[in-house]
């Protein structure tokens, strides 16, 4: 049997050039792991006031970061990451099923469009927009928005939309047709398919969804540093308060080191269930 | 009918924030007012000549074009290799090269500035384009490697029996064949750049700083719709380019959007 002719090309490839290929990404890479890894080293050094150079090994900047004040910072982002992956979830579904289902190919590229657009405006244009929006010159809310926790909340839930709405597309998208079809022919109302067959079969997509949204929430920055206005603060807020107007990196440092591992260790098992679920 | 309304609805909370802008930018007054009495565009004209802003234009544009331009050969040369050789461990290279994208922008901001302050490199631009390069790199990868997995080989190889030398056959046969997805990874470059933010606050000064931080520091200190008037004009500017984009190279091609039939 002959084999097939991607394969035969591959093979008479030398690897050392693929390599040397590889070499100049590998080595921009490596620049990125030289500031992580400065990171950490900071993150386990004694701060010396006044100065960008750092004194001996200590613990005292995690110690910093479990200190009452910063503890209820780190209280206040896991609670509004749990609450923006709740709230991104329930509004990218719709959404979501109509990208994957709806028959005509107008309608698809328009609602991808409507997702993708967010995407392509960037971070600040988006964030001061909803400065307008909550803020009280549009309309008259009937509750305080802006520089409070549901206004950053409302901002956040905005901002991770088009991830999920990509992510549950792809997933509902791989499910038959057919078993809803069966499950409705069998007497199903639409609610009850979409509860018992739909929503399981999309549960990989789910899962993987909200770990994703809860990792990238864990780490947002510009969406509390305007909507929150000084008044909510997230852990890269403080990063950015200890960094770049305190100066004092070793402590900034701790919390960026958390952000970090907590986001890594997030994907790490999104991976693995998604690798599970391929298996 | 219910559920189409939902839909809209979400879809209305999606695109909200954008027209907000647009109606604010023409507001004829500081103090935001809805309906507005009146157009004008002295916003814009405020945009277009506060020093600052033109400053961090012209930063903008040497700091994108410096990093797409070296990202696009660095990703392109990456995703051939990935593609087309056979490495040990294609799996492990292929996460490496897309971790950035998973790496918390302060994290990645913070480690760049105290690497930056240990390399006496404070305020210097390369810092800037190094990090932007790297931020980059993920997605000129992918855009290429999409590319490279759709190319028949049978054309290659065709070129090869009729006598051409490996080089030629890349520079004649395999280059132009990639041609949609090198655009691609440029457009991408370019607007996930020329986007790039808490990477950039930490790295740059008030004199090295690109457009969004620029656009930062003023939201933070003055409230008037200059920044909606600006805001409106990097819409514009992105709704163009993916119109353009979307025009020549069929988009959804390079989103790899399967239609069902």
């Amino acid at each position: 049997m002959p084999e097939a002719p991607a394969r035969e090309s591959v093979a008479r490839r030398s690897p050392a050039l693929g390599y040397a290929l590889l070499a100049p990404a590998l080595a921009m890479l490596a620049v990125l792991a030289l500031a992580l890894g400065a990171l950490l080293q900071f993150s386990v050094r004694e701060f010396i006031p006044g100065s960008i150079r750092t004194g001996g090994l200590t613990a005292d900047n995690f110690r910093g970061v479990l200190a009452s004040h910063y503890l209820r910072y780190i209280w206040d982002t896991i609670v509004l990451s749990a609450l923006t992956t709740v709230f991104t979830l329930a509004a990218s579904y719709p959404i979501a099923y109509a990208l994957a289902r709806t028959p005509s190919a107008r309608a698809r590229s328009l609602l991808l469009i409507l997702t993708l657009a967010p995407f392509f405006t960037g971070a600040i244009v988006r964030t001061y927009a909803w400065m307008l929006v909550l803020g009280n010159s549009f309309v008259q809310w009937p509750v305080k928005l802006l520089f409070e926790p549901r206004g950053v909340l409302i901002g956040l839930v905005h901002f991770s939309m088009p991830t999920m709405i990509l992510i549950l597309a792809a997933a509902i998208s791989h499910i038959d047709p057919r078993y809803e079809r069966a499950a409705a022919s069998l007497g199903a109302r639409p609610w009850r398919v979409f509860w018992r067959v739909t929503l399981p079969l999309s549960a990989p997509g789910v899962v993987s969804g909200s770990l994703v949204v809860f990792a990238w929430t864990f780490s947002a920055f510009p969406t509390p540093e305007l909507l929150g206005g000084g008044r909510v603060k997230m852990i890269a807020n403080v990063v950015k308060d200890l960094a770049l107007d305190a100066f004092n990196w070793p402590g900034s440092a701790a919390f960026a080191a958390l952000a970090l591992l907590v986001t890594l260790a997030l994907l790490v098992v999104t991976g693995r269930i998604l690798g599970r679920h391929a298996a | 009918m219910t559920s189409r309304l939902l839909v809209l609805v979400l879809l209305g909370y999606m695109t909200l924030p954008t027209v907000v802008v647009i109606v604010a930018s023409f507001n004829p007054t500081a103090i935001l007012s809805f309906p507005p009495d009146g157009l004008s565009l002295r916003w814009y004209e405020n945009a277009l000549t506060y020093p600052q802003f033109r400053r961090a234009a012209v930063n903008s544009l040497l700091v994108t074009a410096a990093s797409a331009g070296l990202a696009l050969p660095i990703g392109t040369a990456a995703a051939l290799a990935l593609a087309r050789y056979p490495l040990r461990l294609p799996a492990m290279w292929n996460t490496m090269l897309l971790s950035p994208l998973v790496i918390p922008g302060v994290a990645a901001g913070l480690g760049f500035l105290i690497l930056a302050a240990a390399l006496g490199l404070l305020a210097n631009r390369i810092v800037l384009v190094a990090a932007h390069v790297v931020l980059v790199l993920p997605f000129v990868v992918r855009s290429v490697m999409v590319s490279v997995a759709n190319l028949d080989p049978m054309l290659e190889r065709a070129a090869a029996s009729l006598g051409a030398r490996p080089r030629r056959v890349f520079w004649r046969v395999t280059l132009p064949l990639l041609r949609p997805g090198l655009f691609a990874a440029l457009l991408f470059a370019v607007i996930v750049s020329v986007n790039e933010f808490v990477v950039s606050l930490f790295v740059s000064t008030r004199v090295t700083e690109i457009l969004p931080v620029a656009m930062f520091t003023y939201v933070v200190n003055y409230t008037d719709p200059t920044m909606a008037a600006l805001s409106t004009l990097f819409i514009a500017a992105t709704f163009v380019v993916v119109f353009l984009a979307d025009r020549f190279l069929r988009l959804s091609r390079v989103f790899q959007i399967e239609e069902r039939e």
